[in-house]
């Protein structure tokens, strides 16, 4: 294949990867590194840096909407990006010092829970209604507009959401995702902070997060510009196109079917991985 | 009850524009870059097999720079990909100022913190 063939094949899958990531609200970059090294045979550790690099593209250009609305929480957000960038920081070095095969297969691991979400409705949480000691320390209690009107709400469990955000950082410096699945799973489910104001302020974090370890994979060699410049424009071109039309669409069953596929992914990476072909 | 809002709507859009104005110059960077890349190195193989890592002058800033002025297509793309990575940087040194503005000295240490993690990182010596 040459460079004008693989950049084009590569900018399409990426456009249509970050389409469907932007219009079922999944994130691209999870299905991008295995379409890159299962598809395209190229080696995970370039996959992972392109992916990277596309990540901060999508939120970035998502996260300028939102900040505009006043309903991500830039406080919540900003504390926890301690958090996460120090997480991302050490995932990266740990992406150098374990194996192509353990990466696959901890990325497998994280497509079947991904695909696992997906398939699942949320959980209504209700909020506390007392405020926690902490999280009024912190400044975090907020509020945000709806249609009825300006809704308050308090954050508690402030340690465990930093721990796990850590974690969620440690994940995407790994594997090169925003692993936006784990933020919202640590300000939805531990701290109880509503779902619109999560799904927007862990928006917000994916770009910091992701930039932290892209300074050490840029220092490592594992941005190749060839690479990620198709995947990149691709994945940006894909979301923003996706943001446009999500308003219309049916995005029911377009979850359905990216899970299935995410799915089908999770249990092929999971296999190369564990076989240690990848 | 502390309320955790901006109430200065300047800085909110102002961060907005920033992210807006830093991925739409990376994007015409990169694709600039890309014609230049393609025309040149079109027609050469593929190969992403086997990790070789990226070029070395293309692993730092000095060196992108350098190969983005002598007109290098790959050099173009990554200065790109550079900005890119820059914008979250400059987003959190902007709420910085806006954190200041509104006299709350605690935020300003927790994006401090965060700032110079993302520094560390992007500026650090090669590993």
């Amino acid at each position: 294949m040459t460079v004008l063939e693989f950049t084009i094949l590569v900018a399409m899958g990426s456009f249509v990867a970050g389409l469907l990531g932007s219009l079922t609200g999944l994130g691209g970059g999870v299905v991008l590194v295995p379409l890159l090294t299962l598809f395209f045979k190229v080696d995970i550790r370039y996959a992972v840096g392109a992916s990277l690099v596309s990540v901060i593209a999508t939120s970035s250009g998502a996260a300028s909407a939102y900040v505009k609305e006043g309903i991500s929480n830039i406080r919540i957000g900003m504390f926890l990006e301690i958090a996460t960038t120090l997480g991302a920081i050490f995932g990266a070095f740990l992406a150098a010092r374990v194996s192509t095969a353990a990466i696959a297969t901890v990325f497998g691991l994280t497509l079947l829970y991904s695909a696992i979400l997906s398939g699942r409705p949320r959980v209504k949480l209700t909020s506390d209604d007392v405020p926690d000691p902490l999280a009024t320390r912190l400044r975090m209690n907020g509020s945000f507009p709806t249609p009825e009107g300006i809704r308050h709400y308090f954050v508690r469990r402030v340690p465990a959401g930093f721990s796990l955000m850590f974690g969620a950082g440690a994940l995407s410096g790994l594997l090169g995702i925003g692993s936006g699945a784990v933020k919202v799973l640590a300000m939805d489910q531990a701290m109880r902070i509503p779902f619109k104001v999560s799904t927007t302020t862990s928006n917000f974090m994916i770009g910091v997060t992701a930039a932290a370890s892209a300074g050490v994979y840029l220092h490592r060699g594992y941005i190749d510009p060839g690479l990620s410049m198709p995947v990149m424009l691709g994945v940006l071109g894909g979301s923003l196109l996706g943001t446009r039309i999500l308003v219309k669409a049916e995005t029911r069953w377009l979850r359905l079917i990216f899970g299935a596929i995410i799915l089908l992914l999770g249990i092929q990476m999971l296999y190369k991985g564990l076989a240690g072909r990848i | 009850m502390a309320e955790a809002r901006w109430t200065d709507q300047k800085v909110e859009n102002l961060v907005g524009n920033l992210l807006r104005t830093g991925v739409i110059t990376s994007a015409v960077v990169v694709f600039s870059g890309a014609i230049v890349y393609l025309a040149r190195h079109g027609t050469s193989p593929a190969n992403y097999r086997i990790f070789q890592g990226g070029p070395s002058d293309l692993r730092h800033i000095k060196g992108i720079v350098r190969e983005a002025l002598s007109f290098r297509g790959r050099g173009i793309i990554q200065l790109g990909l550079l900005l890119l990575i820059a914008t979250p940087v400059a987003r959190v040194a902007l709420s910085i100022v806006g954190f200041a503005e509104e006299g709350d000295r605690m935020y300003v240490g927790f994006a401090s913190i965060v700032l110079v993690i993302l520094l560390f990182s992007l500026l650090g010596p090669s590993y």
